[in-house]
């Protein structure tokens, strides 16, 4: 019998530590995938966070390193600065990469590093319980906006993709969603582009990836699916804002 | 015989870092240790699988760092006290996860952003642990260029030794002295091979991981067991010091670096004057010297520490002595640097 469908080999088999209706699961798995279709798993590191996806070296089944939180860039920039043939990437949510790695992340990007950013988008922070994110809606409800966000006193929700894409340097920034299918499937095909300029030694490429947090958000799957298309999208628009023919 | 040349103590580190075989290099400006950043960009840029990068922090570079060190290259940093302190974070993560680095402090005044001058005062920082958690590091404390060189290739073999950080402390005033120094041929060391750990990417072999965290707090307490081992051990075999005419003395000073550099000026004065002075200097402050100082204690019954901050150093001195002795203090602060007639004013007041 052929086999049509299995865990890629660059995923462990320790099950996933996420909460039911999570996308990170998803997001695991289509980098995996990836790093499995271009044949690069026993030639990759992978750098994760501080937040919901602290564990995932024990997901991935490649080389990992754990930064401090928001750090990831750098020790990537460190590891990718010693091993340039290696395929390096890392894996941060909103509060790591958009709110205390804000330094790190400009400056990777700026510096053109040759890594591929993998960037969790759920508008909160996961691990802690609910906090207030950079990339949190106005008038969203978090433990620390209770209120909802308030623009006057706590600024709007932060584009990353977009501030990115104007450093010059930075040769792939795209945005996705894993709410349905066909946007898992465009999803999978931008993740595959990120990692292709990386192989092709093009420079920075960050995959923004809008996802959910049932728990904190306090919906079920489904309702938190249907929030993030009818909330996220429209003021976090997908689309590829950064491809290599603009590259300099 | 190694060549003879004139260099700038911060100059000198690098030079002594590239020869140890140091490669890779992450730093951000800051007075009075940015000769050696720029050193290290002037050499490294040029050279073959080599790295320098002008990290947008202190911050970012020892997070680079760890990357960089986690393949299991030799890779360094520099930075002084404010900037030393915006590393700590990474050194206790780097610290915890066992991975070799060297991170040189040319301390100035502080606290705060106190002055460029040259200080003492990162002291506790540097040999308590610095950042957060049970950890040590390894430090070095040069009292010239020539040391400088010396100790800087010594904190990369004692680094991939213990897989711990190291630290070169010295102060403004080594940095930016010029003095011969020569680079010797040194005797091969056996170190540990690194292939158990480093990250390479995972071809023939299971992957693994570089992580500084435990959730299960009966695993991370035998994980700070098994580092504190290597500090036991590093008590054993590592301590440095050295020691100056202690015979017969009259009174002993405790004091490191540039300190122990005038203290010995003051002694050579002293003895004109019939007073007999002895030095004991702490070229490891971690390890530190215990035995010679506790040993010193039953003989000589007068100790006078003396340090360019308002106190550090003599607290462990006066753990080492445990009561045996008097043990006096004098220091100056902000950047001021003791001059050896003070030093002796102050020597005569306990004699």
């Amino acid at each position: 019998m052929k086999k049509v469908f299995g865990r890629p080999e660059s995923l462990t088999e320790v099950p996933f530590t996420y909460c039911p209706g999570c996308h990170h699961g998803i997001a695991h798995r289509l980098v995996a995938e990836v790093l499995d279709e271009f044949k690069v798993r026993e030639n990759t590191i992978g750098v994760c966070p501080v937040g919901c996806s602290v564990f995932a070296y024990l997901f991935f089944n490649v080389d990992m390193i754990c930064a401090a939180h928001g750090r990831a860039p750098a020790t990537a920039t460190g590891i990718k600065r010693v091993k340039p043939d290696s395929i390096v990437f890392t894996y941060q949510g909103d509060g790591d990469l958009a709110s205390i790695g804000t330094a790190e992340i400009v400056h990777a990007a700026n510096r053109g590093e040759n890594i591929t950013v993998i960037f969790i988008n759920n508008a909160i922070y996961g691990m802690t319980g609910g906090q207030m994110a950079p990339t949190t809606l106005v008038g969203q409800v978090t433990q620390t906006s209770p209120y909802g966000r308030d623009p006057k006193t706590m600024g709007y929700p932060i584009k990353m993709a977009e501030m990115l894409s104007t450093l010059k340097r930075a040769a792939y920034i795209s945005r996705v969603a894993l709410n349905k299918p066909a946007n898992i499937i465009k999803a999978k095909k931008s993740i595959k582009k990120a990692f292709q300029v990386q192989l092709d030694k093009k420079g920075f490429s960050m995959v923004e990836i809008l996802s959910t947090c049932p728990t904190n958000w306090g919906l079920s799957p489904i309702e938190a699916s249907k929030w993030l298309e009818e909330n996220m999208i429209p003021y976090f628009p997908l689309g590829e804002f950064r491809t290599p023919e603009e590259v300099a | 015989m190694g060549e003879k040349m004139l260099m700038k103590g911060n100059e000198a580190i690098g030079e002594a870092a590239i020869r140890a075989g140091c490669r890779y290099y992450f730093g951000y400006p800051i007075t009075p240790q940015s000769e050696l950043t720029a050193y290290m960009a002037k050499k490294l840029l040029k050279m073959k699988d080599a790295a320098f990068v002008q990290a947008e922090s202190e911050i970012a570079a020892i997070n680079m760092v760890y990357g960089a060190a986690s393949t299991g290259v030799r890779v360094m940093t520099s930075s002084s006290s404010p900037g030393i302190s915006l590393k700590q974070e990474g050194i206790s993560y780097i610290t915890c996860s066992e991975i070799p680095c060297v991170v040189v402090n040319m301390q100035r005044g502080g606290p705060g952003l106190g002055d460029i001058q040259p200080a003492q005062s990162d002291y506790f920082q540097a040999v308590k642990g610095g950042g957060h958690g049970d950890y040590h590091l390894i430090v070095l404390a040069p009292s010239s260029v020539q040391e400088l060189v010396d100790l800087t290739m010594d904190a990369f073999d004692l680094a991939d030794k213990y897989t711990n950080p190291a630290m070169i402390l010295g102060d403004g005033l080594l940095g930016q002295m010029m003095e011969a120094v020569e680079f010797k041929e040194r005797p091969k060391v056996e170190l540990p091979d690194k292939s158990g750990w480093n990250l390479t990417g995972c071809k023939g072999r299971e992957h693994r991981y570089v992580v500084s965290f435990d959730l299960d707090p009966n695993i991370l307490e035998k994980w700070n067991l098994n580092i504190n081992e290597k500090y036991k051990k590093l008590k054993e075999k590592e301590v440095r010091y050295e020691a100056v005419n202690l015979e017969n003395a009259d009174l002993v000073i405790v004091a490191y670096g540039t300190v122990a550099r005038i203290a010995k000026t003051t002694i050579q004065m002293a003895k004109k004057e019939g007073i007999n002075i002895g030095l004991i200097r702490p070229i490891t402050l971690f390890p530190f010297p215990e035995k010679i100082i506790a040993s010193t204690a039953v003989k000589t019954k007068k100790f006078l520490t003396v340090e360019m901050s308002l106190g550090q150093m003599v607290e462990d001195v006066k753990l080492a002595v445990n009561g045996k002795a008097e043990v006096n203090f004098y220091g100056r602060a902000g950047g001021i640097i003791p001059s050896p007639e003070e030093i002796l004013k102050e020597a005569k007041k306990y004699l």
